[in-house]
This record gives structure tokens, sequence and C-alpha cells, in this order.
């Protein structure tokens, strides 16, 4: 679904990717761990085409169709979704306006039915059963004096109203509480699919031990240094990513 | 010896002279001993033109407007209004009260009073002038001087027609009244001087709305001079609606003076104008009177709008709030002035004051200058001022859900402009904003 080839990109004119390469199967889920500063948020931004990263060298494809050189809007219509790890607060703008002109501009796109603020709100209501929202909350601002966990789960409600082939989760469970993030790993299992695809990026194991990961990958230093099954993660978690930095420096 | 020429000021007292000076039927001697004195102050003062020491016009050059030839200082009376140019301003279908007025004289056939108690008057100036003198004689032109200001001494000179509102003690008027102000713009431009006189007694309450806009797109200057009196207890909201268009001149003065326990609300809207400069003067004159006053200005290309604001705390327990908005494009300029004075036996005054701009382009302007003059000891006073472009993580954050660069940009500018608009209550009028707001918007690549 996803191919991503030698890809380096940078952010204020620092190259922090340094040549990404990564494989991504339809019904999967990718762990993607590392420590700080090692690339993982550049890597879901660049994904999602914020303006202010630049790609310098690679590609990535999605179901074949290249995805950098298209605006962040044609990304969106084209399956991916970025759940953001600080989702932005938006003062005067409706929660469940902006997720309607969201997803009907989507769906245009697509040559489906958009959908009238009547049934938009039936479809909000239902959805955001899944993660335990107060759907007055969505009559607010975005995300305007919502709290941490309030944000997330937000995020989460977002991914289920768009349906994203790709969803790209930056930290979802960061500043989580147990509850919050049951809550946030349950809605992602349910929307785990034969046909989508889930890129989890996270610091911690916690949030996969509810999240079950096809495959998790270490980034460090811009690069994927190693690839493996759940049990990285648990390696991880006991040894720190000591270790695994050799594997950016074989010959020392 | 060559035939000297008249210069712009001279030719508005020869026009004055030609005009106002021999029309005497059906107006008060007081009016007439005022207008005189007017022209005279005028003829003295002119058009605040001087860039030296001139620091209320600091950021406004009215030379433009000074020097300008305008086929007419006085134009004849024209009843010829499109009714499409009348449909743009229209609000609140059969319900709303209306006056319509071209080159500031009243059109009865255009003007209807549907939902009006019988209590209250809403007429013309220049026949309340005539048939019911005692409504004018205590306040018209009483509050608005015109000793330092030359449009306002021009205005008062030509004081002829305009619009007259009074409310008598404890009635309340439900629907809005709505003066809608045409200039002509006839003969390659015009002059007009609006009049408003809006009066409510002790405990009376009102909802008055000023539109201001042209019959043609074309360089003519409105000059317009409004005076609201609230006595003890009442309650006024008003808004000023400014559409005209991109080649019009207009100057606007409004003197409010509040007795004790009144509530005042203004809402300034201000898109259309070359140049367009509003002064809001407000006297908190009695204990536990209290004001809200906002604005919104939209402008493009190298429209400029000056909105000078000046609140008077001269008593005790009084409450003011300025809060205006800016959203500029293109080559324009915005200019807020907000004045608070809080004088020495105004104790508890609590005063706030705040203007944000919006800059959309590299080339837009704004200019903000606020003035405190604080001479009591127990007040709270806040101020300030922001400046800033669209936020770039916002836009991301709209376009990774599918909004195109153009829709996001959009959200974000009516939600910047929301914080004004929800001060807005009237739905009809809200609407009317809303379009406005989304009107005045265009991107790259979008022509006018």
């Amino acid at each position: 679904m996803l191919e991503i080839r030698n890809l380096t990109a940078s952010v204020g004119g620092v190259q922090v990717l340094n040549g990404i390469n990564l494989s991504i199967q339809p019904g999967t889920v990718h762990a993607i761990m590392g420590p700080n500063g090692s690339g993982k948020s550049t890597l879901s931004n660049v994904l999602a085409g914020h303006p202010q990263y630049t790609v310098n060298s690679g590609e990535a494809l999605l179901d074949g169709v290249d995805l950098l050189s298209m605006p962040p809007e044609e990304r969106a219509r084209a399956g991916i979704f970025l759940c953001f790890q600080h989702p932005v607060e938006i003062p005067g703008v409706r929660m469940d306006h902006f997720m309607r002109a969201g997803y009907n501009a989507i769906h245009k796109s697509r040559g489906l039915d958009e959908a009238d603020p009547i049934q938009f709100d039936r479809m909000l209501k239902e959805t955001s059963k899944i993660v335990e929202i107060d759907p007055t909350l969505l009559k607010r601002s975005v995300n305007d004096g919502f709290s941490g966990g309030e944000k997330k789960r937000n995020e989460i409600l977002q991914m289920a109203m768009l349906a994203p082939k790709l969803s790209i989760l930056d930290e979802p469970d960061s500043g989580l509480d147990v509850d919050s993030l049951r809550i946030v790993a349950e809605g992602i299992n349910q929307l785990r699919s034969p046909d989508k695809a889930v890129v989890l990026i996270t610091h911690y194991q916690r949030i996969l031990h509810y999240v079950v990961p096809d495959v998790v990958n270490v980034l460090i230093n811009g690069r994927i240094v190693k690839s493996g099954g759940e049990e990285l993660a648990a390696e991880i978690e006991a040894n720190g990513y000591e270790g695994l930095d050799q594997a950016l420096h074989p010959s020392s | 010896m060559a035939q000297q020429t008249l210069n712009q000021q001279e030719k508005y007292v020869e026009a004055w002279n030609a005009s106002v000076a021999g029309d005497a039927a059906g107006v008060p001697d007081a009016i007439r001993a005022i207008r005189e004195s007017a022209i005279a102050r005028f003829s003295e003062i002119g058009f605040p033109t001087a860039r030296r020491g001139n620091e209320e016009w600091k950021y406004t050059d009215v030379s433009s407007i000074a020097n300008a030839t305008y086929a007419s200082l006085v134009p004849s009376p024209t009843n010829r209004v499109a009714t499409k140019t009348l449909d743009q301003h229209i609000m609140g279908g059969s319900v709303w009260n209306r006056l319509v007025f071209v080159d500031g004289h009243w059109l009865p056939e255009l003007s209807w009073l549907p939902s009006l108690p019988a209590e209250v008057t809403a007429m013309s100036l220049a026949n309340a002038m005539a048939s019911k003198p005692h409504l004018v004689a205590d306040d018209l032109a009483q509050h608005a001087l015109f000793q330092d200001s030359g449009f306002t001494a021009l205005n008062t000179a030509f004081l002829r027609d305009g619009a007259l509102i009074t409310i008598p003690e404890g009635i309340e008027v439900d629907e809005p009244i709505h003066l809608i102000f045409l200039s002509s713009g006839q003969e390659q431009g015009s002059v007009s001087h609006p009049r408003t006189l809006v009066t409510l007694a002790a405990n009376a309450k009102a909802t008055v709305i000023e539109s201001y806009g042209g019959l043609v797109n074309g360089p003519y200057l409105t000059n317009a001079v409004s005076e609201f009196v609230l006595g003890p207890g009442a309650h006024l909201d008003t808004f000023h609606l400014q559409q005209h268009g991109h080649q019009a001149y207009h100057v606007g003065s409004t003197q409010v003076k509040l007795a004790n326990d009144s509530s005042f609300s203004a809402g300034a809207f201000d898109f259309g104008g070359r140049i367009s400069r509003n002064t809001l003067n407000v006297k908190l004159e009695g204990a536990g009177s209290t004001c809200n006053l906002y604005g919104l200005y939209m402008t493009n290309d190298s429209q400029h709008v000056d909105n000078q604001v000046f609140v008077d705390h001269a008593a005790p327990h009084t409450t003011s709030k300025q809060v205006y908005k800016g959203v500029l494009d293109g080559h324009s300029r915005g200019v807020f002035h907000g004045s608070i004075t809080v004088r020495q036996n105004a104790q508890k005054t609590n005063a706030l004051q705040m203007d944000k701009n919006l800059l959309l382009s590299d080339h837009a302007e704004a200019d903000t200058k606020p003035a405190l003059w604080i001479y009591a000891d127990d007040v709270k006073c806040g101020h300030g001022a922001t400046c800033g472009k669209l936020d770039d993580t916002a836009l991301f954050y709209l376009r990774s859900r599918g909004l195109d660069e153009f829709s996001a940009r959009r959200m974000l500018i009516h939600a910047f402009a929301n914080e004004v608009l929800d001060n807005v209550g009237l739905t009809p009028l809200r609407v009317h904003l809303e379009q406005f707001v989304s009107s005045s918007l265009r991107f790259e690549g979008e022509s006018s």
C-alpha cells in the first residue's frame, strides 16, 4: 500500500530523515519506535504534506501514486490521515462544521455522496460512541479548551469519520491516562481492516499492549535501523535504544 | 487682473451661500444660527489636511478628499433609486422599520414603518424642524461639536434634512429601525451630509442600524454626523454599515451621551470606500452607564479604513469595552486609534480596549495607536493590540482533513471575524454581514 524509498527530508534547514525505506502492506499495523529527535514526527508530517518540511530526495508511493507531489488536501483525499501529536486549537471554527467540510471534500473528490448537516450530525453522534466523546463537545470550537485526552480521542473520531486507507498516528498515547489510552487504543483496533493500514508512532511500548502491531520498526537518526515482530518492542522496553544504535554503525 | 480661482474650501462656502443661506423656511432660528456659525468655523479651519502637528489625522491623509473636484456640492434631490441598488441594503423583510435617504434627503416613497409603536417618532429631520420643532430643540447639533472638526462643521453647516428618532420614556421598540443613506454620486461626483439624531428617554429601548452606500460606483463624498442621546436606564443598540464602492470617500462622526445606568452598543462594519474614517465619541456621563463598542473592517486593493474611538468615563461605576478587528489584504491599510479617558471622579471604572489585525498580504498595513488617560486611582483598564498572519499550522490541520487551501483560509478568516460578529444577535443582520465577509474574500488567482 505504501512504499517509501530512500526518503530524506529537512526541517528548518536541518536534515532529519536520512534515507527511510519502508514497505507497508494492507491490513497491517506498523509501529515506529525511536528515541526523541530520531525523526518520528518528521516522517509523519512529511507523509501528510506539512509545508514546513522539505523533501530532499526519495519517494513515497501510495498504491503506486506519488504522494510527495500532492498538496496536503489531495493526500487526504487519496486516503492518508494524520493523527496529530499536538492537535491544533482553532477558536471560532466549530468542530462539527469543520469535520463535515472535510468529509464532504473527500467524498466529493471520490464521487461519493456528500452529507447534509442532519445526516452528518447523525453519523457523527453514532461514531463518537467509539471514542466515548460527549457529542456536545463537537458543537464547540476545534480542540478549543479540550483536555489532552479529549483532543486525542477527537483525532481518532476524525479518523473514524474519514475512513482513510492509511492512518498515521503520531504518538496517540502521549499524555494519556490509563482510561483514555484504553479508549484510544480500542478506537484504533475497531478501525483495523484487511484493506487498511496503520502506522503507529510511539515512544513507549505501553500502547502496543492494546494495539498489537504486525511489524515494529526502530527509527534512529532518521533511518530505520531494525524491523521485527512485536517482541522487538519488549526488547526496547527492557534494554532501551542503546544497542540498536550500533546497527547504524556496523563497523564500530 | 486675472480672476482668482476659488480653492476647494472656498467653493464649499460659496455653495453654502448659494443654497443653505437662503433656505430659511421651516428651519428654527436656533438651527439657522448654528448653521451660520458652522460655516464660519469651516471657512476658518477647513479640512484637516496639514501633515505637521496633525496627530489626530497622522495616519489618514485627507488631501485627496479635500482637493477632489466634485461636480455637485449641493446635489439636487433625486428619487431615482433602482430597486436593485436598494435591495443590497434591505434587511428584515417586511418587519423592520426603514427610512431611506438619498444625499441626506428623506425619500418617503421608499420608507415604511410597519412595526413602530405609536408613541415613537421616526421621521425626516426637515419635516420635524418644520412641524415639530420641540423634538429637535434640545439635542440637534448640541452634542456633535464642530469647533475642532472641519468635517463636522461642514455637515452642520449643510444641515437641512436627515433622520430623527425620538423614543419616549419607558417605550421599548422591538423591531429595528433601519436608516439607509445612499449617495447619488450624480454628475461625476457629489457631496452629501447625512445627519441623524436619536434620543431615548428614561428606560426606553431600541435598535438602530445605519447603512451607508451609493447609487453608483463613483467618486463621491459622504460626510455623516450622528448624535445618540440616552436618558437614565435607556438601552440602545446601534450598527454602522459602510458598504460604499471602492472609489467613494466616507467620513463619519458619531457622538454618544449616556445618562446613569443606560447602556449602549455600537457595531461598526467597514467593507467599502477608498478612504473611510469613522470617529466614535462616547461620553459615559451618568454613573453606572456602560458601552460595548466593536468593529470589523475588511479591506483590499488600496483601501484605507480609519476608526477613531474615544471613550470618556466621566462618572463612577462605568464600563466600556472596545474590540475592533481588521482583515487587510492587497495594499490596504487599517488604522485604529482607541482612547480611554477616566476622570478623577470616575472611580470603579472598568475599561477594556483591543485591536486585532489579520494581514493577508505582505503589502497590507495596520496602524494601532492606543491612548489611556487615567486620573482616577480605583479603576481597571486593559488594552492590547495584535497583528499577524493566518496560522500555518492551523491551515495545515484543516487541509490535512481534505479542505482545499481556499476553503481552509476562508474558514480561518471567518473564525477571526466571528469574535466580532458574535455580538450581532439580529439574525437578518448577521446573515447580511456573513455574506459580506464571504464576498470580500478573494485569493490569488481570483479576480474581483
